[in-house]
């Protein structure tokens, strides 16, 4: 058990614990951290100042640089690749990964649990750092040490409990219990409410603010503002990788209102296509729609959706990461997410049955996933086959695929969606993010879509392919395709759609036509469950 | 590009060769001529030929369907049982029922998709891993042989024997050679010739980088050599054989499964779940319906390559197929299939396939003991699958990876793998914008 040689910090007795009563000294400083990805500045000279004691949050849009920062701060990118310094406990550390700084008593909680689930409690809570004695697991010892940790952070479970037999919530609650079992000082959550339900989300909001009263110190990261305007002592905004204002909340009298201003507050430059929208008749309905989540049944991932497409219309889904967009369009697209409960979808007035893919195909429905890479695409394919592989039927002659028409076709997508490849025949992993999101719109394109869902078309592609993206949406809304546009930036929305709707914790909250979309009423719309009048 | 690129990217299949196979034919051919020279003479000669089609017949078609399998993701230890078993219910219908042996061969194949629908079942719809559920059927089918047969071999009689133990009859006038066979080869050559001259001219309409005359020329000429080499020896064996039913029953599968992979939408769609299930279930590919047949048709070859080894045999016995399973499996690995599904071709697994037969005949011819020659298969088999797995992590290897490059398919330059992840990279950009 080697830390690494760039360890925290060296003098423990300088530091001290933290105590009540050094409750306001500067704990940890963040001054200028700038890093960037190949070309890609994810984080410019951000600066963060967390007091000891408090509950600091951290807000900013997808991609404004949270995830990154708290990656910066626990080693997971080390010292060297990144340029600034972070004073921690009035010293200048280096962490090498995150080994050195929960050594240093720096736990980070990511949203996605680190759990095992098919150990107990008391295995997860010392995995990686449990108790020895005499070289074997000093396992009675463990179990005195993890009943006080559970009392500690309010879990009252059997502690040889599987995990995987416990909620979300509660995982959640061991995770925290692993992280003081390391001797936190500094606690960071990540999202720590994205998967809970309101109860367990209370819970954890309390346990927070118990901590704070035995003095540990916790950064949040959250999208909920509510939460943060409720439980927060001291907010920093992040935007587009900078440090956009930190503020006080109580001598700032911040409000979720302030909050949003910050966030959202940039120009909406011409990023989009000029357009005239032609928007035709409701052609595509959908009522009522419910899924439940594929694995803990008691949470539903859509509640009661209902919404419409018109011909011709370029229709936005606004919403946090892990709102329920994307369960939504997946569930409609021939079930492929969670389990379907009620709801009802027309086609023409006519009700279609969207039972598998293939019925949602041959009803002209489209849907490009979020995930090209994981789901999207079959990487080992060449970008040929990648094209015509949503709809071999069309190439196909008595059985037999049509290698002629296959490379024609792919050729055709090639030079008007203006896929950079030197021959369609090449491998459409070697390809870059943009153009490997162009051969997917081509192979959902060559289904003859009439609604063509699109799942965070964007995602991961620099700015030139998104104006090109941009423009091969609206040509096709222009041809009297409806397009559905899932997003996570609201400036893509605001600038594509003739009409929004806001989506939080699988309800649809509001609906938004182009002229009255603006970022804070989105954004409010889409961070409370609060229906709000529509103008 | 060089003449030399030029010529290794269009011998072999045009722009689709894979590295994989090109090196496999060169190991193939390396081996052949190895033992060519050690045995003098004896490796190559007609009646040796002869022998190792018909001694590796079935194991190459048990290839041609464990190739499809792996390609989907999934893995058959049962073919060997399988094989077994079908082979004594046919030699027991015969027997005891007394069915003519066309109907038994019929009956045979039913027996086999039967057994291939029953573990297709398991794999497809109750999401049991293919691994278990053969494994399980290795040992069920091993077992009912037995408890069928009462661990006793049974005979055959002569028509079924054919077609494992049959050749073309002599016809026609006394050439020296057997008619029928030279009549094959000049098909095979005109196919062949057809096939090039086709191809170029579709290329061409595509507008397709058209490989230049003169590789074509080449490519034309050595299989022409090949065929033609192949067809004088095999018609030219003692009198009374010729090229062996079953190497005439694996000829046509090769083709007629080639055909489908490449050609149909069926075959691909086996690529695309072998490839990314997620993705290929949400481009509307019915997931379960593709297990389903491929495990299905594995059933079916199996039983066909159990038949015909027990034709071979002329009688079936407890031991049929033993460890048949491991050599159709090595044989698709040697051939460049990838352990994680998605990738692989017949003609690979085929070159795989034959490339364990002339080595374990070459051997024998050499007087290697069995156990020696176990000892080489495994060592071959080893490194076929750690140059694969080498191929892939080329740039973080730098050693392996520039012994490799020659091997690689023209590709983005190195310098892009060595580097880190590009801008649009997922890795980075989800750094970047999950924040």
């Amino acid at each position: 058990m080697n830390p690494g040689k760039d360890t925290g910090p060296a003098k423990d007795a300088a530091g001290g614990a933290a105590t009540n009563a050094e409750t306001g000294t500067v704990l940890l400083e963040m001054r200028s951290i700038t890093k960037t990805f190949t070309g890609v500045t994810a984080l410019a000279e951000v600066n963060l100042s967390v007091r000891t004691g408090e509950i600091h949050a951290i807000v900013g849009e997808n991609g404004a640089g949270k995830s990154t920062l708290m990656k910066v701060l626990s080693g997971v990118h080390p010292h060297g690749t990144y340029s600034g310094e972070i004073i921690y406990r009035g010293e200048e550390v280096r962490f090498g990964d995150i080994r050195a700084s929960e050594s240093a008593g720096i736990v980070i909680i990511h949203q996605e649990l680190a759990l095992v689930p098919g150990m107990s409690i008391t295995e997860n809570v010392f995995l990686g750092n449990e108790m020895r004695r005499n070289g074997a697991i000093d396992w009675k010892g463990a179990h005195h040490r993890v009943l006080a940790l559970l009392k500690q952070v309010g879990l009252n479970e059997d502690p040889d409990t599987l995990v995987k037999d416990i909620g979300v919530g509660k995982q959640q609650l061991v995770e925290i219990a692993k992280a003081f079992a390391k001797d936190v000082k500094l606690l960071i959550l990540d999202e720590p409410t994205a998967a809970l339900n309101e109860h367990d989300s209370q819970h954890l909001l309390d346990l927070l603010r118990e901590f704070k009263r035995q003095g540990i110190t916790s950064i949040m990261i959250s999208h909920k503002l509510n939460e943060i305007a409720a439980v927060a002592d001291s907010i920093t905004i992040l935007r587009d990788g900078r440090t956009i204002e930190s503020l006080d909340v109580e001598a700032d009298g911040v409000d979720e209102d302030r909050i949003v201003r910050g966030m959202v507050g940039r120009e909406l430059s011409s990023r989009y296509p000029d357009r005239t929208p032609d928007i035709g008749e409701v052609f595509f309905e959908v009522r009522d729609w419910t899924v439940r989540h594929p694995v803990s049944a008691e949470r539903l991932v859509a509640k009661h959706s209902s919404f419409n497409v018109r011909r011709g219309e370029i229709v936005g889904f606004a919403g946090l990461v892990g709102a329920g967009r994307t369960e939504l369009a997946m569930s409609l697209f021939g079930r492929s997410y969670g389990v379907w409960e009620s709801g009802h979808a027309y086609k023409d007035g006519k009700e279609i049955r969207l039972k598998t893919v293939s019925d949602a195909i041959e009803h002209g429905l489209a849907y490009v996933s979020e995930d090209r890479k994981e789901i999207g695409l079959n990487l080992l394919d060449d970008v040929k086959t990648s094209i015509v592989a949503a709809k071999l039927s069309k190439i196909t002659q008595r059985g037999v695929i049509n290698k002629f028409r296959e490379h024609e076709v792919a050729g055709r997508y090639r030079r008007s969606l203006r896929i950079k490849t030197p021959t369609v025949d090449v491998g459409v992993g070697t390809l870059s993010g943009g153009n490997q999101q162009k051969v997917v719109l081509a192979k959902w394109m060559f289904t003859d879509p009439d609604l063509l869902i699109l799942d965070e078309p964007t995602r991961g592609i620099d700015v030139g392919a998104k104006y090109e993206i941009y423009g091969i949406i609206q040509r096709l809304a222009d041809q009297g395709t409806g397009v559905i546009v899932i997003s996570s930036e609201l400036p893509e929305l605001i600038g594509l759609c003739d009409r929004i709707y806001t989506v939080f914790e699988g309800a649809i909250t509001g609906e938004v036509p182009r002229g009255e979309a603006d970022p804070e009423l989105l954004m409010k719309q889409m961070t409370s469950n609060k229906k709000l009048a529509t103008p | 590009m060089s003449r030399y690129q030029d010529l290794r990217k269009n011998l072999f299949g045009g722009t689709q060769s894979n590295a994989r196979q090109f090196g496999m034919i060169f190991t193939l051919v390396a081996i052949v001529l190895l033992f060519q020279i050690l045995t003098d003479g004896l490796t190559l000669s007609s009646g040796n030929l002869i022998g190792v089609v018909s001694q590796y017949s079935y194991i190459l078609i048990l290839s041609i369907g464990m190739l499809m399998v792996i390609v989907a993701g999934h893995i058959d230890l049962s073919v060997g049982s399988v094989a077994a078993f079908t082979g004594i219910v046919v030699a027991k219908s015969m027997s005891e029922w007394n069915l003519p042996w066309p109907v038994a061969i019929a009956f045979g194949l039913l027996v086999g998709a039967a057994i291939g629908a029953w573990q297709g079942f398991w794999v497809a719809y109750v999401g049991v891993p293919a691994f278990i559920v053969t494994l399980a059927g290795m040992l069920l089918f091993r077992g009912a042989n037995q408890y069928i047969g009462n661990a006793d071999t049974v005979p055959v009689p002569e028509g079924f024997r054919k077609i494992g133990a049959g050749f073309l009859p002599e016809v026609g006038p006394d050439s020296g050679y057997n008619n029928l066979t030279l009549l094959l080869g000049l098909l095979a050559c005109a196919a062949v010739v057809v096939r090039e001259w086709r191809a170029r001219q579709v290329r061409q309409q595509m507008g397709a980088d058209l490989a230049p005359l003169w590789v074509s020329a080449i490519r034309l000429a050595v299989m022409l050599g090949v065929i033609i080499l192949a067809t004088l020896r095999f018609a030219g064996g003692r009198v009374g054989t010729s090229l062996p039913i079953s190497g005439i029953i694996l000829a046509v599968l090769v083709i007629a499964y080639s055909f489908y992979t490449r050609n149909t939408a069926g075959g691909r769609h086996i690529y695309a779940v072998g490839g990314n299930s997620r993705a290929a279930e949400l481009s509307g590919v019915k997931l379960r319906r593709v297990n389903f047949l491929v495990m299905t048709n594995m059933g079916v070859l199996a039983a066909l390559a159990g038949m015909i080894f027990v034709a071979r045999s002329a009688a079936s016995g407890p031991q049929d197929g033993l460890n048949w399973e491991l050599d159709a499996i090595a044989a698709v690995f040697i051939g460049g299939a990838a352990v994680s599904g998605g990738l692989g071709t017949v003609s690979g697994s085929i070159v795989g396939g034959l490339v364990m037969a002339l080595l374990n005949n070459g051997l024998q011819l050499e007087g290697v003991g069995s156990d020696r020659v176990q000892m080489i298969k495994g060592l071959v088999l080893l490194l076929a699958a750690a140059l694969d797995v080498l191929n892939k992590k080329q740039g973080r290897f730098s050693v392996i990876g520039s012994i490799m490059r020659p091997f690689q398919r023209d590709q983005a330059p190195p310098a892009d793998k060595t580097s880190p992840p590009s801008p649009e990279d997922s890795t980075a950009a989800k750094a970047a914008t999950t924040g």
